[in-house]
C-alpha cells in the first residue's frame, strides 16, 4: 500500500507493507534513525514520535495510521541551526547518559511545555512516566525540562511542529 | 612511569551546581578536572548517535532467531524447507549444520562450553536452536514460523535447591562424564577460625542467621543486543558492528573460536545504549551472524527484540544466601560466615577474572573491622539463561554488599541498637588503612565515619527518627533504611586477573598533532558513561591542551590499543590511569623540547597547566602548542630526541581501588495496601578523585534508580516447567520517574594513593550499595510487625504477605 505523510515538515510517499510499523518506517525506509526501537509493547518509549503534536509510540503504530498525518521526529527539534530548548537543557543538565532513551523523552518534554509552560516537578514526572530512562535515575531529566521551561518563560520561544 | 602523588582535591572543589538558563556554562569550561559538558551530547540530542541498528551497509541482509518453547527437550528432527522455499530467504541455518564446520559450541567467558545454535537438546527456554536468513527483517521473522521442530519434553531443573538432589535430570550431559548439575565449589576465608569465633559467640555473645535471596534480575539496557557482520569474501577481512563493551577482548575471542587471523578482524562498538554488563559476553547471536555472512559473502544485521534480551542473555544475582553474625552482646561485630547456592543457568557464562569463579563475592565483610570470615558456595546448572555477572554489579560485589548490609541490620534487630550507630563502631579506622580484609582483599584507603556523619546530617536522622516514633504512634508504617558500602572496582592486578588468559591491563595512546590538537585512544568503550569527555579532562589536566581540542578515539579495534574494556567500574580504574600516565609520557618529552627552545636545562624548567617556565624567569615560557610545532617542525630537536609528540602505555593496575559510601532511605508503606514509596534517598559517595562532578553525580543517580528497582519491583521468575516469566517490559518491570525519588546526592574524597590521580570507579557504586537500603528501609516500615528479613522485591503483595506473617522467598 502507498503512505503519504509529512514527516518533519517534508512530504513523503512510499510504497510499504500494511503491516509496516511506524518505528521501522522511520528508521529503516526514511533512513531517520534518530528515533529508537526498544520494546515492542509500549513500554519504554524510546520510540515515541509525534503525530499531529501529540506523542504517540511508534513502536505500536503502523506507518499507515500516519499517512494523511503530520510525523515529527528528533531530527525535526533543531530548527535553522537552533536546538530546541529542551535539547539545550538536557545537554545543560546531564539529562542523557547513553542517549538512547533521549529522544523520545525529549519529544515528549516539547509536547508537555507547549501545554503546560510552567510544570511541576511532579508534572513533569506524570509526563514522562510512560518512558524508561535506565542510565540517568530521572533526576537530571526533570531538571533538564524545568531548564528549559525556565528559558522559555525568560525568552518566549516559538516551537512548532513544522 | 611516575607516579605522583594523588590529587589534593576536597569535597568543596567538586561544585555540580545545577546551572539556570542565564548561565552560560561554556565560559568557565575547566581546562582539566571540573564541571564539563559532554562532548558527546550534541551529537544525542539531535538523533545523530550511531547505534547498532542504525548501521546499514549495501546489499545487508537480516538474521533472526528461533529458539526454543521449552526449557529441557531432546532435539528429535528439524525440517527447515519450507523455511528455505521462502522466497526472500538466503539462508537457513540449524546446529548440525554449523557442527559440519565445528562451530556449533563456543567457549563462555568463564572457561565452560555454550551451545551456538542446540545440537542435542535445550537446556533453557528461548536457547537459539535455528538461524534466518532474509532480504528484510520481517520476512526472516516470517520465516522462523516456517521451521518444524519437533522436541521430545525432559524434565527440566528448575528449582536450584533440587539441582543437587541424587535424581536431578543432569543438564550439561554434553561434558563428558558429567552425572549431576554441580558447577563450581568455591571458598574464601578461614573455616576453622571462624568457627572458633563463632563457638565463643554462641556462648559469650551473640550469633545472627537469616536466609536471604537475591533475586534473578536483568540489565535490560534500553538498546538490545545486536550487531552487523560483514566479512569481506575477497580479503578475508571481518567487520563486526557489534553491541559489545568490551570490543578487544571479543576480538581475541573470536579469533579462537571461529579460527579468524585476528588482524583480519575489526569490532567496531558504536555509540552503545546503555550496556550495565549486558554487553559483554559474546552470545550465539553475534556467532551466528557473522557465519552467515561468511556462507553468503553478504553483510548480516542481527538486532534482538526485547524479549530475547530479556529471556536469552546475561541475567544478574541469583544467589541464595545464608549470612551469619557473631557479634558481642555490645555489638561489636567479630566473624561473618555465608553459605551460597548459586544458579548460574545452563551455561556458566559470567564473566568474571578466571581465578574468580565467583566473581568478587569475596568482598563480604563489607566496611568492617572484624575477626574471622569464611564464605562456601555452591555454584549449579539449571535450565535457566546463563548469564550471573551484570547489572553493574562489580563482579558480584552487589551480592556480598547486599549480604552484609541486611545482615548487620538484622543483628542491629536483635540487640535493639540503632543500625548508623552499630555501624559506626565496627567501622575500619582510616590509620588502618591500607587494610588486609580476612578474606585477603587489601583495601586502599577510606574514612569511613566522616562519609557515614555526612549522609546522617544530610537526610537529618535524628528527626527523621523521632518523626517516625511519632508516625507508629498513630500507626503509619515509615521506615528508615542505612546501608554503608565499599567496593572493590577497576580489575585489575595482572598476575591474579585475567579473562580467557587475557591480562586485565588496559592501553592508551596519545598524539599530539602539530598544531597543538590531540587524538587519545582508548581501549575501554563507554555506554553512557561520558568517556569522549572525561578522558578529554584527564589528558588536558596533566598536559594542558584544552578539552575540546582532544578527541577521543574508542570502541574500533583497528583504532585502538589493546585492552579489556569497560565493565566492573574499571574504566576510570585502570584506563584512565593509563591516560594519565601516558600524557605525563608525552609531557615529560615535550619538557625535553622545551628545553631546547628556552635554551635552559630540563631540570630548570616548571610546568603547570600546558606551559613551562623557566625557573626565575616567568617570562621564558613556551606552551605544549608551541612544543608540538617545533616536535614536529624543521628545527633543531634536542640530542637523541626524535621528532613527534606522542606515546603509548599499556597499564597494569597495582591494585583495585574501594570507593565506599553511606546510603539513607526513607520510605512510607501504605498500612492498607502495603505499598512502598520511596519518599527519600540520600547518597554520599567517595570516589576519590572526581574528574567531573556532574558525570559523578549521574553515574550515582542511575545506580540508585536501579537500586529501587531491584528492591521493590524486578525479578526474573520461572514457572515449574521452566517458562520465564518475565518476557516482556509489561512483565519485569522497571522504575519510571514515578517511583523514583529526587536524589538527594553527597560526596567525600579520600584518594586512591596508588592511581595517578587519586580515582576510583563509580560507575556500580549505587546499584551495589542501594538495594540493602531501601530493604533496610521496608523492613524497618514493619518493624511493628515483628519482621527482621523479607526478601526482594518488595511487590505490594510480597509486603502484604509479610505483614500477615507468611512471608516466603521469591524463589
Amino acid at each position: 500500500m502507498e503512505v503519504t505523510m509529512s514527516v518533519n515538515g517534508d512530504d513523503v510517499s512510499q510504497e510499504i507493507e500494511p503491516r509496516t510499523l511506524l518505528v521501522h518506517f522511520i528508521r529503516d525506509h526514511l533512513g531517520l534513525t534518530g528515533t529508537h526501537w526498544g520494546c515492542d509493547t509500549s513500554n519504554c518509549g524510546t520510540c515515541v514520535v509525534w503525530v499531529d503534536d501529540e506523542p504517540v509510540k511508534s513502536c505500536t503504530t503502523l506507518a499507515a495510521m500516519a499517512s494523511g498525518h503530520d510525523v515529527r521526529t528528533v531530527e525535526g527539534m533543531e530548527v535553522d541551526g537552533v536546538l530546541d530548548p529542551v535539547q539545550e537543557g538536557f545537554i545543560q543538565c546531564h539529562g542523557l547518559q547513553c542517549g538512547f532513551c533521549t529522544p523520545g523523552m525529549m519529544l515528549t518534554a516539547r509536547a508537555l511545555l507547549d501545554r503546560n509552560p510552567d510544570p511541576t516537578d511532579g508534572e513533569i514526572r506524570e509526563a514522562i512516566s510512560g518512558q524508561i530512562c535506565r542510565c540517568t535515575g530521572y533526576s537530571t531529566i526533570v531538571r533538564s525540562i524545568q531548564w528549559a521551561a525556565a528559558k522559555e518563560r525568560e525568552t518566549p520561544v516559538e516551537v512548532g511542529a513544522s | 612511569m611516575t607516579i605522583t602523588e594523588p590529587g589534593t582535591q576536597s569535597a568543596e572543589d567538586n561544585t555540580n551546581a545545577v546551572p539556570t538558563p542565564t548561565d552560560n556554562l561554556n565560559d568557565h569550561k575547566p581546562n582539566g578536572f571540573g564541571r564539563m559538558l559532554r562532548k558527546e551530547d550534541p551529537r544525542l540530542v539531535r538523533g545523530r548517535g550511531q547505534f547498532c541498528d542504525d548501521v546499514q551497509v549495501p546489499g545487508m541482509l537480516h538474521l533472526a532467531i528461533l529458539r526454543s518453547p521449552m526449557a529441557h527437550a531432546r532435539i528429535v528432527s528439524i525440517d527447515k524447507s519450507a523455511a528455505e522455499a521462502h522466497p526472500k530467504v538466503k539462508a537457513v541455518v540449524t546446529g548440525a549444520d554449523l557442527a559440519e564446520h565445528n562451530l556449533a559450541w563456543m567457549p563462555t567467558l568463564s572457561n565452560d562450553v555454550q551451545a551456538v545454535l542446540a545440537t542435542d537438546k535445550v537446556r533453557f527456554q528461548h536457547q537459539e536452536v535455528a538461524f534466518v536468513v532474509a532480504e528484510d527483517r520481517y520476512s526472516a521473522r516470517d520465516a522462523l514460523e516456517l521451521i518444524d521442530v519437533e522436541y521430545e519434553w525432559l524434565d527440566p531443573v528448575i528449582d536450584v535447591r533440587q539441582a543437587l538432589a541424587p535424581d536431578a535430570p543432569v543438564i550439561r550431559d554434553d561434558l563428558e562424564g558429567k552425572t549431576d548439575n554441580h558447577c563450581f565449589d568455591w571458598e574464601a576465608g578461614s573455616k576453622d577460625d571462624t568457627e572458633a569465633v563463632f563457638a565463643d559467640a554462641r556462648e559469650n555473645g551473640i550469633v545472627v542467621t537469616e536466609d536471604i535471596v537475591y533475586p534473578r534480575v536483568h540489565p535490560a539496557p534500553m538498546e538490545t543486543c545486536g550487531c552487523v557482520a560483514d566479512l569481506d569474501p575477497v580479503s578475508g577481512k571481518l567487520t563486526l558492528w557489534s553491541t559489545t563493551q568490551a570490543p578487544h577482548a571479543h576480538r581475541t575471542v573470536y579469533a579462537l573460536v571461529a579460527g579468524l587471523p585476528e588482524h583480519k578482524i575489526r569490532i567496531i562498538a558504536p555509540d552503545i545504549g546503555g550496556g550495565f554488563g549486558n554487553k559483554v559476553p559474546i552470545y550465539p547471536g553475534y556467532v551466528c551472524s557473522i557465519v552467515a555472512s561468511l556462507l553468503i559473502g553478504k553483510p548480516v544485521k542481527w538486532m534482538e527484540d526485547r524479549t530475547e534480551n530479556l529471556v536469552s542473555t546475561g541475567f544478574a544475582r541469583d544467589y541464595i544466601m545464608r549470612g551469619e553474625i557473631a557479634a558481642t552482646k555490645e555489638g561489636k561485630i567479630r566473624a561473618i560466615r555465608t553459605e551460597v547456592l548459586a544458579d548460574h543457568g545452563a551455561f556458566n557464562g559470567t564473566a568474571a577474572p578466571v581465578k574468580y569463579p565467583a566473581g568478587f563475592f569475596g568482598v563480604f565483610t563489607g566496611s568492617y573491622d572484624i575477626e574471622a570470615a569464611y564464605a562456601h558456595m555452591s555454584a549449579v546448572y539449571t535450565n535457566k539463561a546463563p548469564g550471573g555477572v551484570a547489572y553493574a554489579c562489580s563482579f558480584r560485589i552487589t551480592e556480598a554488599v547486599y549480604l552484609v548490609e541486611r545482615m548487620v541490620d538484622v543483628l542491629a534487630y536483635d540487640l535493639e541498637m540503632d543500625p548508623a550507630e552499630l555501624r559506626l563502631q565496627n567501622f575500619i579506622q582510616p590509620e588502618q588503612f591500607p587494610y588486609e580484609s580476612k578474606t585477603g582483599w587489601v583495601y586502599d584507603s577510606g574514612d569511613y565515619e566522616p562519609t557515614m556523619r555526612k549522609a546522617l546530617d544530610m537526610a537529618g536522622y535524628a528527626e527523621l527518627r523521632a518523626e517516625q516514633e511519632e508516625k507508629r504512634s498513630r500507626g503509619e508504617l515509615m521506615g528508615i533504611g542505612i546501608s554503608f558500602f565499599t567496593e572493590a572496582v577497576g580489575a585489575g592486578p595482572r598476575k591474579d586477573m585475567d579473562i580467557l588468559g587475557l591480562g586485565m591491563a588496559d592501553g592508551c595512546e596519545l598524539r599530539v598533532h602539530p598544531t597543538g590538537k590531540a587524538v587519545v585512544r582508548l581501549s575501554v568503550k563507554t555506554q553512557g558513561q561520558g568517556h569522549e569527555t572525561t578522558f578529554a579532562q584527564i589528558i588536558a589536566q596533566e598536559i594542558g591542551i584544552p578539552p575540546d581540542d582532544i578527541d577521543v578515539v574508542h570502541g574500533d579495534t583497528d583504532n585502538t590499543p589493546f585492552g579489556l574494556g569497560t565493565y566492573g567500574s574499571r574504566s576510570t580504574p585502570v584506563s584512565g590511569a593509563a591516560a594519565a600516565l601516558v600524557a605525563r609520557k608525552v609531557r615529560d618529552k615535550a619538557q625535553i623540547i622545551a628545553s631546547g627552545m628556552l635554551e635552559a636545562s630540563v631540570a630548570d624548567l616548571e610546568y603547570e597547566a600546558g606551559t613551562f617556565r623557566v625557573k626565575g624567569d616567568p617570562e621564558q615560557s613556551v606552551t605544549i602548542q608551541d612544543i608540538a610545532m617545533r616536535a614536529h617542525g624543521a628545527g633543531d630537536l634536542p640530542e637523541g630526541i626524535e621528532g613527534g609528540l606522542e606515546a603509548q602505555i599499556c597499564y597494569n593496575p597495582e591494585n583495585l581501588t574501594y570507593p565506599f559510601g553511606a546510603y539513607i532511605c526513607v520510605v512510607d508503606v501504605d498500612p492498607g495496601t502495603a505499598e512502598v514509596k520511596v519518599r527519600r534517598f540520600v547518597a554520599v559517595d567517595d570516589c576519590g578523585t572526581q574528574i567531573n562532578p556532574m558525570i559523578v553525580e549521574g553515574q550515582v543517580h542511575g545506580g540508585l534508580a536501579d537500586g529501587v528497582g531491584m528492591a521493590l519491583m524486578e525479578m526474573i521468575s520461572f514457572d515449574e516447567e521452566g517458562n520465564c516469566l518475565a518476557g516482556s517490559l509489561m512483565d519485569y518491570l522497571i522504575p519510571t520517574a514515578m517511583e523514583v525519588p529526587d536524589w538527594e546526592t553527597g560526596h567525600t574524597v579520600t584518594p586512591s594513593p596508588h592511581h595517578p590521580i587519586g580515582a576510583k570507579g563509580i560507575g556500580e557504586s549505587a546499584t551495589v550499595g542501594s538495594p540493602p537500603a531501601i530493604v533496610n528501609a521496608v523492613v524497618d516500615a514493619l518493624k511493628p510487625y515483628g519482621i527482621r528479613h523479607a526478601d526482594m522485591p518488595l511487590t505490594p503483595s510480597r509486603v502484604w504477605e509479610a505483614m500477615q506473617g507468611n512471608h516466603t522467598p521469591p524463589i
